[in-house]
């Protein structure tokens, strides 16, 4: 019984271990190249959706944008990528296309480089989501306002690519891709390589938000979340504590989506824009925000649906959608990993009498109350 | 100076659009602190009326005139069966308004698409809309010049309503102490409805006179909610004032700036416009000192 009890504060990180194993070693020998690469792809949304948790289910920032993010990344993997492609000095097909005499633009010729891109990747994002942070929290931008102001970036970043054909390829997006830093991405040994990397970086984001959460910051974050102003007072500028949040879920949407490219073939504007930046938010809210396990399998759970029900029943899918954001929101606001911590605090509230349960992380405190008034009504 | 009047002529134009469509959510957002992503949906509902009375009645110039009150009605009651159903039992939790009004949205443009052809719908402008109107030189449809009107009267009926009815004064106590307001006897419940009803309305509203303008399918709200919310944040909670004149400013910098580069360059030129206007007013352009809104 001791023993479990030190074991207690790594329950996640064994749950993180045991995820670990099931990702890297079990799922490759076991599932087919069709599922290796399907997870693959979930796992780049889970990437996203660890970012997405600790901004909004620890920080409490509705990030509506992480497509914006996730674009970043995805199109500075897809240009490099486009650029291998086409070898060097040469200007990518889909421009020839549109005007077979102008150079290539200016923005793309950096990507030739593999450093340059990798560097972008994580770059990018910072650079983006450090202005647009530090220009909302400091002036004290939160709550809705800044939810929709990051949906409305978004939106038009999307109309911006759409728009812009001969640069980043428009509606169509960019695909075709034959390599893969070099490594030839019709091999299956390499979509494997490429999946395990994906995996991989996964569980390292997983391992660094469960780091962040047991670190000062990671207090401070939950502190800003749930009283700003008395964080304000005890002498910590909140807005720093929000923007370190809001740029490394930037970056692990950036990673996400750079690795998005590979896997999937195609990056096109309608996977960056409002409605893929909601679906993002659906997994986060499915699994639980405040949780490290819950954005990760919701995110997984939201994309096994699309591919698998979006196909077949695409109708009945975006019902589903619609119906699990209005019950998960009305009944299950902390998602469904909230079900776990409720029935956990139940057995020990029975077992140990008087023993507080840990309460699960409500998303504000005016929320906690109306939660508690319902439950007490 | 000449090359000024087109953009500012459509500018204006544009304005009053995003004015009716941002005149309903700053009743439900700023007097009531509800997120509505459905808002978007109920101008598009706004607009299949104006499609479905056209079918009704053939002429153009009857079916408008008669959609408008009809629009109101729809889009309101769908405001109404919302508020009841859902938004009830989630005030003083804003962004969870948010997350469930996504999905309500995400229902009804399905619905939407499965009703009407994707492609959308024609609305056709009645005979006495088609012509238009000389200003130095330059042709202004009398279809721009109509959603204008039509802003101003919503925007002159909203703001009397407001401020010189009993049942507006009843709103205001509301959004300004909801605890005190039900201790003099306001029924705050009926008040919410009533309001939601009267917000959710004006997108109907809005829905009729972007039928005359853009086109009319189920993807239309997602287009006109983003631009709706800014005007709202530019212009400062549940203050009619500061919605026209961000409205207007909005609407006059994306002609402005389309003009000088293109449409979708616009559109992230009026969002990084929003976005350097809070760091000046952060709060928006008027604000209302409320207690009972966090």
């Amino acid at each position: 019984m001791t023993a479990l009890m030190k074991l207690k504060p790594y329950a996640s990180l064994i749950g993180i271990a045991v995820f670990a194993v099931l990702l890297l070693a079990v799922a490759p020998s076991l599932l087919s190249m069709h599922w290796i690469n399907n997870l693959g792809k979930y796992c780049a949304w889970a990437i996203v959706a660890v970012g997405i948790g600790l901004a909004w289910g620890r920080g409490g920032m509705l990030v509506m944008g992480q497509g914006v993010f996730f674009g970043l990344g995805a199109y500075a993997m897809a240009m490099h990528m486009t650029l291998e492609n086409a070898g060097p000095d040469a200007i990518p097909s889909f421009m020839i296309l549109y005007d077979p005499l102008a150079p290539l633009p200016a923005f793309w010729e950096p990507f030739r480089s593999e450093l340059f891109t990798l560097a972008a990747i994580i770059l990018l994002p910072v650079i983006v989501a450090g202005i647009l942070g530090y220009a909302l929290f400091k002036r004290r931008v939160k709550g809705a306002y800044f939810a929709i102001l990051t949906q409305a970036l978004a939106v038009a970043t999307a109309v911006l690519v759409s728009s812009t054909i001969r640069e980043t390829g428009g509606d169509t997006g960019l695909s075709g891709f034959r390599t893969f830093f070099g490594f030839l991405l019709s091999d299956d040994a390499n979509k494997v390589m490429i999946y395990l990397i994906t995996a991989g970086l996964l569980i390292a984001c997983m391992l660094l938000v469960w780091q962040l959460h047991r670190s000062r910051f990671g207090e401070l974050l939950l502190a800003t979340r749930d009283a700003e102003e008395r964080v304000r007072f005890l002498g910590y500028d909140p807005a720093n504590i929000k923007l370190t949040a809001f740029v490394i879920a930037a970056v692990m949407a950036s990673i996400g989506g750079a690795m998005f490219v590979p896997i999937v073939g195609i990056i096109t504007p309608a996977e960056i824009g409002a409605s893929a930046s909601i679906l993002m938010i659906a997994g986060v809210a499915l699994g639980g925000r405040a949780s490290l396990f819950g954005p990760v399998l919701g995110a997984m759970a939201i994309g096994w649906g699309q591919s698998s029900l979006a196909s077949s029943w695409p109708e009945g899918w975006i019902y589903i959608l619609g119906l699990l954001f209005v019950v998960v929101t009305l009944f299950l606001p902390n998602g469904l990993a909230s079900l776990y911590t409720r029935a956990k605090g139940l057995i020990a509230g029975r077992r140990d009498n008087g023993a507080a349960p840990p309460e699960p992380p409500a998303p504000t405190g005016a929320a906690a109350t109306a939660e508690k008034a319902e439950v007490s009504a | 100076m000449d090359a000024l009047i087109p953009p500012l002529l459509n500018g204006t134009a544009l304005g009053a659009l995003l004015l009716l469509a941002a005149l309903g959510l700053t009743l439900t957002f700023g007097q009531m602190g509800v997120i509505n992503m459905a808002h978007g949906e109920f101008i598009m509902a706004g607009a299949f009326v104006a499609y479905l009375t056209q079918l009704i009645i053939p002429s153009s110039s009857i079916s408008i005139p008669v959609a408008l009150p009809l629009a109101f009605v729809v889009a309101g009651l769908l405001g109404l069966l919302l508020e009841v159903s859902i938004i009830q039992w989630m005030y003083r939790r804003p962004l969870d308004t948010l997350l469930v009004t996504v999905g309500v949205a995400l229902i009804l443009q399905q619905a939407a698409l499965q009703i009407f052809p994707a492609q959308g719908v024609p609305v056709e402008n009645p005979e006495w809309l088609q012509g238009q109107l000389d200003v130095f030189g330059y042709a202004w449809p009398y279809r721009q010049l109509f959603t204008i009107l039509l802003a101003a009267a919503c925007v002159a009926a909203l703001a009397a309503w407001l401020k010189y009815t009993s049942f507006g004064r009843r709103i205001r106590a509301t959004v300004q102490n909801r605890d005190l307001a039900e201790t003099i006897g306001i029924r705050t419940r009926v008040v919410d409805r009533i309001t939601f009803f009267v917000g959710s309305g004006l997108a109907g509203v809005a829905g009729v006179a972007a039928s005359l303008i853009g086109g009319t399918n189920s993807q239309m709200g997602t287009q006109y909610i983003i631009p709706a919310f800014l005007v709202v944040v530019a212009g400062g909670i549940g203050q009619v004032k500061g919605t026209v004149i961000a409205a207007w400013v909005i609407g006059v910098a994306m002609a402005l700036f389309a003009d000088w580069t293109t449409g979708s360059l616009a559109q992230v030129l009026a969002f990084a416009l929003v976005v350097v206007f809070l760091q000046f007013r952060p709060q928006g352009l008027f604000t209302v000192r409320t207690r009972g809104l966090a």
